[in-house]
């Protein structure tokens, strides 16, 4: 079936099988691979992205459920080759090693800091519970979202 | 991992949607916030051949007071119900419970209605609903009906919903008088569901005794259970930390506690008695506070 759906700013039609998931479709039909896939069973946040500005898991839905609404990823984020404040902060601070995770660590923090501009560490810490992140241990990562907070 | 093809379906009322129900009957499956579903059907667990998406029908989403009942659509997400400022004045135990379910994405789509019928026996949502003795508002094309969310609930991902049904509301009425509400949860620590959940209403009469008590518990049976034990021994008794603590010992008595990849029946039973405790203790000075 058609969809189209606003991603990054950019509407873009699709015929897709219904059965196609979200994220599939940003990296498959889009090539937008960003968004990485990395447990396939909702657990681990790698394939976060923004569905109408709420952070999700694109692996969780079907395409055809992002059907009219917007959504943004990790290469949504930066504007005019300058990084977002939030992907410049996990540079500064070291907020990650293999950078599996971070697109969606990325994404979260975003969307953490539109809905609690100013999180304590423990407001952090529990707004990213979703992210799973194998290497850095979630200081620096931390840190980070704390340096893009004050950057406002 | 893709699901067995289906066919798609976005109605836009209530009656499309359950003429679709009624076409299709066993081959369809309703969707909501998808954080179950979708996952059974990335594993090929459920195969439905039609997915009805609800998303486009209104009036099944928000929460609002009428007649001192608090009228939650089953297409509200966990997020909005915990965010809604008449639940958190209202009904704190109900947003201190939506705000431990999963984590921000699992929040930002599941439903409060997908969760109820999707019955699972570590849910949060059964047990605090029970103990609020709260009702859920069905519609099939023979028309409505109210059914307890205690008796919606028969067992691990079983509910008496039928094939043909809608769930559209959660209503929790109001409690009257002196009461206070507390949800004690132990989360798993990947999936965050419930290993053991307690959620407790407690009623004081002028004298400051326990006029009446609901409790129910998640995690440790097959389908959410009162606490019926509990709430006897604490029947008329000042709820002093003395008090609490004895009568929460008996939070698995006449339960059959199961045990799962969490924990052995009797760490789940002892669990079960300290998290009572727990949530009878903040139940009992929310009352008092009031
Ligand atoms: C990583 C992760 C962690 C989670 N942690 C928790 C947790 O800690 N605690 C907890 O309680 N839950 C948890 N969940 C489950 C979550 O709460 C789900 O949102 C919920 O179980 C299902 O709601 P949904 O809206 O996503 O429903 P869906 O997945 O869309 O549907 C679930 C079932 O309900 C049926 N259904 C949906 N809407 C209706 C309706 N209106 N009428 C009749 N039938 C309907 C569907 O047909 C389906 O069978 C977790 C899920 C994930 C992925
Ligand atoms: S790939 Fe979606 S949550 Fe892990
Ligand atoms: S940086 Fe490697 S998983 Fe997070």
């Amino acid at each position: 079936m058609n969809i189209t759906v606003q991603v990054n700013g950019v509407s873009e039609t699709r015929s897709v099988e219904p059965r196609v998931l979200l994220v599939h479709f940003l990296r498959e039909n889009l090539g937008l691979t960003g968004t990485h896939v990395g447990c396939d069973t909702s657990q681990c946040g790698a394939c976060t992205v923004l569905l109408d500005g709420a952070a999700v898991k694109s692996c969780s839905l079907f395409a055809v459920q992002a059907d009219g609404r917007k959504v943004t990823t990790i290469e949504g984020l930066s504007t005019d080759g300058k990084l977002h404040a939030m992907q410049q902060a996990f540079w500064d601070q070291h907020g990650l090693q293999c950078g599996f995770c971070t697109p969606g660590m990325i994404v979260s923090a975003c969307h953490l800091l539109e809905r609690n501009p100013n999180p304590s560490e423990a407001e952090i810490r529990e707004g990213l519970e979703g992210n799973l992140c194998r290497c850095t241990g979630y200081a620096n990562i931390v840190k980070a979202v704390q340096q893009a907070a004050r950057a406002g | 991992m893709y699901a067995a093809p289906f066919e798609y379906h976005l109605p836009t009322t209530v009656a499309e949607a359950l003429g679709l129900l009624e076409k299709f009957g066993d081959e369809a499956k309703l969707l909501s916030g998808s954080q179950s579903l979708v996952p059974l059907m990335k594993l090929r667990l459920a195969t439905p051949g039609h997915v009805v998406d609800l998303r486009k029908v209104p009036g099944l989403s928000g929460v609002t007071e009428s007649g001192g009942t608090v009228v939650i659509g089953a297409m509200t997400t966990h997020y909005e119900v915990g965010s809604s400022p008449l639940v958190r004045t209202k009904l704190p135990m109900m947003a201190e419970a939506a705000g431990q379910i999963g984590d921000t994405q699992v929040r930002n789509l599941g439903t409060i209605g997908g969760s109820l019928a999707h019955a699972d026996p570590s849910a949060d949502w059964p047990a605090v609903l029970a103990a609020l003795d709260a009702s859920v508002r069905i519609a099939s094309s023979r028309g409505e009906r109210n059914v307890k969310v205690e008796e919606l609930i028969v067992g691990p991902l079983t509910t008496v919903l039928a094939p043909g049904e809608i769930l559209l509301q959660v209503r929790v009425p109001l409690p009257a008088g002196r009461y206070g509400g507390a949800y004690e949860k132990l989360p798993h620590p990947a999936s965050r569901f419930a290993i053991v959940g307690a959620a407790a209403e407690v009623f004081l009469d002028p004298g400051g005794k326990v006029s009446n008590s609901r409790i129910a518990l998640t995690g440790i049976a097959s389908k959410v259970t009162r606490a019926g034990y509990v709430e006897q021994a604490l029947l008329g008794k000042a709820p002093d930390p003395a008090a609490i603590k004895s009568a929460a010992a008996r939070a698995a008595q006449g339960i059959e506690v199961r045990a799962d990849l969490t924990g052995s029946a009797e760490y789940k039973a002892n669990l079960a008695a300290v998290y009572t405790e727990r949530a009878v203790k903040r139940a009992v000075s929310r009352a008092l506070e009031r």
